[in-house]
């Protein structure tokens, strides 16, 4: 039970993150951890940046994760890996979607869409970068971009690969099970 | 067993345990799931009520009947339904009786930053405050309890990051909470001045055992470490304090924070070279420890403003500097209108107009971030409508002419329609347009009384928007659909025009509702593309401008087509698969 980290998820306003840390959840809970997941529900949904905070440890008192605390970022869009570059600790993980989804400002013409943005991660950060929404396709169904991810975060922890394909049975409806378990093996294998 | 669970559920969860018979509530982020969580139990009665006032009254008549009630509400709700709350703390409770408010510090979804912790003081009603789901479980379940014993409603202070944090929680049986006597009792329950002074002094009378209570009641507790350096802390903010200072300071964790024991306080503070406050928003209990003489630390060294942090804790008192990788300088990404949202096409149509725009609290405040930024004003729930109402009178007709308001369908129930009667009433020509897109958007889908279905999704009578609005007296009321844009337009302009009151019912449902059936996509013909950036004024986010031609992200657009009705070159074609 020595084992306690910090997991930041961050991405778009309905992009899936919500099921990724519900199986994180529940994986967590199974191992007999103390955890905490926080998230926002509301406005900032609406298409804008939503972070979600997953700890666990022995005992865990806050819910939040505070700049320079989290052990792994799972980001599933470049500029929000970016943005949330500030909350990794000291030579933490950063895994993160290679893919651009331009946010308002971007669309107006107001701001421009920064370049090289996982080089800027790779100065800063163990970076692992993938283009999830293909190997989710490779999967079966684009959907599946949470999990791949979920496959590519479980491999960074010490819970072990049946556990995290036990809680997936248990929370992803029977139809999409198939694809979702691909989903994951193709993450964690990565 | 135990569970994981948000704390809202587990409020919810506590109300279960505890017996509850009845929650009455209005949606309102971050207080929304208590009320869902609690249609998972089959006996407690449950309801969306159109707003906060009506739900606060709906358990307040429960718990004079004789059964456990409890109403929940984000803070600027408590604001509506303050007056029955204020005078049911002179009746009492019979069946226990909680409203659970929910803050948001940090106004992640909200249009002020307001500490309900005011009104309980003004109300002089007792509040907990839990910091965790267990807490939230726990407190609830105490909160009936001692409602019944002390004879008062008591308040549930929530915040954003105990509402919408999981953590674990230990299940219970629920408890037998039968039906109390109910008996009429005129000097109790009929509040007129005779009844009402005679109350006042049983309501300052329980003050006083309700400050007994908290000198030595479980909700409060001392944690010594052996430090020089006491923490007074409640809710969030112990969490925080605790993971900041860890064993390195003594704690006094407030369950209860109104009233406040000063006996308690002092008793606490007595052992320290260094006493810290520590709490979000305003100085409530830094003020009262100071009103009894004893010198801390607060405010001078926090913030008014949003949330605390862990960090922030461990600077102020510690002084110790978290390093970080500076912020970005990199472009926000605010919230917008959904792709396929119904409301886009409204306000595509008033900023082509140029009309002054009255706005409400729904997703459609969104109508006031750009492209569209459409939207004028944004006060409070309903007061789109009355507010305009104000502006019409003092600016004239001419003003009135390019002035509208706009107000979702849940919104107009909870409070615009009385805005309408006034404006009928007092000879006003105001055009108001109802967003009616078929449910309660920016809360997360739920049913009102517009909808046809109760909050465990039974059918019911539907509030037919059309009649109620001529039964007020507006004689112009008309249903449009706002993607028809050249005719949405010209309906505007018409009861614009218009010498008397006139309403619009913007009609077509949520885009992300399941029963709303978009299918294929939209594509940009590139040859035929002008770049004359009409579409881009939708602010539709699926609609990119690269290379000097608009582009369109198939993996985001879900084929609404409204973009095609703005293209003037044909440019846009939808594509079936």
């Amino acid at each position: 039970m020595a084992d306690s980290k910090n997991i930041m998820i961050v991405g778009v306003g309905g992009q899936g993150t919500l099921l990724a840390s519900r199986i994180l959840g529940n994986v967590i809970i199974d191992q007999g951890f103390d955890v905490k997941v926080s998230e926002v529900h509301g406005m900032s949904q609406r298409g804008g940046s939503v972070v979600t905070y997953v700890k666990y440890g022995e005992k865990v008192a806050s819910p939040i994760i505070d700049k320079a605390e989290a052990d792994i970022i799972l980001a599933f869009e470049r500029l929000e890996a970016l943005r949330a570059l500030p909350f990794l600790k000291k030579g933490g993980k950063m895994i993160v979607n290679d893919r651009a989804m331009n946010p308002m400002p971007v669309i107006t013409g107001a701001a421009e869409y920064p370049e090289g943005i996982i080089e800027t991660l790779k100065q800063n950060a163990d970076v692992v970068s993938l283009d999830a929404l293909e190997l989710a396709e490779k999967a079966g169904s684009i959907k599946a971009v949470n999990v791949v991810l979920i496959g590519v975060l479980a491999k960074s922890t010490d819970i072990p690969y049946d556990a995290w394909v036990e809680t997936i049975k248990k929370t992803v409806p029977e139809k999409f099970l198939e694809i979702n378990l691909k989903a994951f093996e193709i993450g964690y294998n990565l | 067993m135990k569970k994981l669970l948000l704390g809202n559920a587990a409020v919810a969860r506590g109300a279960y345990e505890a017996g509850c018979k009845l929650v009455s509530s209005y949606p309102g982020t971050p207080s929304t799931e208590i009320t869902e969580s609690v249609t998972e139990y089959d006996n407690i009665y449950v309801e969306w009520a159109p707003n906060e006032k009506v739900a606060a009254e709906v358990a307040i008549g429960a718990s004079i009947a004789g059964g456990r009630a409890m109403s929940c509400m984000k803070h600027v709700g408590l604001n509506v339904m303050a007056d029955p709350v204020f005078t049911v703390s002179y009746i009492g409770a019979n069946g226990g009786l909680v409203f659970c408010v929910a803050d948001d510090p940090g106004m992640h979804s909200s249009q002020n930053e307001q500490d309900s912790r005011h009104y309980a003081e003004a109300a002089k009603i007792p509040m907990l405050e839990p910091s965790d789901s267990s807490e939230c479980k726990e407190f609830t379940k105490a909160a009936f309890a001692l409602s019944e014993e002390y004879d008062t409603p008591v308040f549930i202070r929530l915040s954003t990051r105990v509402s919408h944090s999981q953590s674990l929680v230990e299940l219970c049986d629920p408890e037998e909470a039968p039906l109390k006597d109910y008996e009429k009792n005129i000097p109790k329950h009929v509040m007129m001045p005779a009844m009402a002074k005679g109350r006042h002094v049983i309501v300052e009378q329980r003050t006083e055992k309700l400050k007994a209570l908290a000198e030595n009641c479980a909700f409060n507790t001392v944690e010594k470490n052996g430090s020089k350096i006491g923490v007074i802390a409640a809710g969030t903010t112990y969490v925080y304090a605790k993971e900041a200072l860890g064993d390195k300071v003594d704690y006094l964790k407030l369950g209860m924070v109104f009233p406040l024991s000063e006996k308690l306080i002092k008793d606490f503070a007595a052992d320290y070279d260094e006493l810290w406050v520590i709490e979000e928003l305003d100085p409530v209990i830094e003020t009262f420890v100071k009103s009894i003489g004893i010198a801390c630390k607060g405010k001078e060294n926090f913030t008014l403003l949003g949330e605390y942090s862990q960090n922030m804790i461990k600077k102020a008192v510690l002084g110790i500097e978290t390093e970080a990788i500076a912020d970005p300088q990199i472009p926000n990404r605010p919230p917008v209108l959904c792709v396929g949202c119904p409301h886009r096409g409204t306000f595509y149509v008033l900023k082509k107009l140029g009309v002054t725009v009255s706005g409400d609290i729904g997703c459609y405040t969104l109508g006031a971030v750009a492209p569209l930024q459409s939207v004028d004003t944004t006060i409070c729930m309903g007061a789109s409508v009355s507010a305009a109402h104000g502006m019409a009178k003092v600016r004239g007709e001419e003003f009135n002419k390019k002035l509208v308001s706009v107000i979702g369908d849940s919104t107009f129930i909870h409070s615009g329609i009385t805005g309408l009667i006034d404006i009928v009433y007092n000879k006003g020509a105001n055009t108001v347009i109802i967003l009616d897109n078929s449910i309660t958007g920016m809360t997360g889908h739920q049913e009102n009384p517009t909808t046809g279905k109760t909050i465990r999704g039974e059918a019911t009578k539907q509030v037919d928007l059309e009649l109620l609005c001529k039964a007020v007296g507006v004689e112009r009321v008309r249903i449009e659909d706002p993607f028809d844009l050249k005719g949405f337009e010209a309906a505007v302009k018409e009861e614009l025009a218009a010498d008397e009151p006139s309403v619009i019912i913007a009609q077509r449902p949520c885009a992300l509702l399941k029963s709303v059936k978009y299918t294929g996509h939209c594509a940009v013909d590139a040859d035929k593309c002008r770049s004359c950036k009409m579409c881009m004024k939708l602010g539709c986010p699926a609609i990119s401008f690269k290379n000097g031609k608009a582009v369109i992200d198939k993996s985001q657009c879900n084929g609404c087509g409204l973009c095609v009705n703005v293209c003037p070159f044909g440019a846009i074609v939808k594509e079936e698969k």
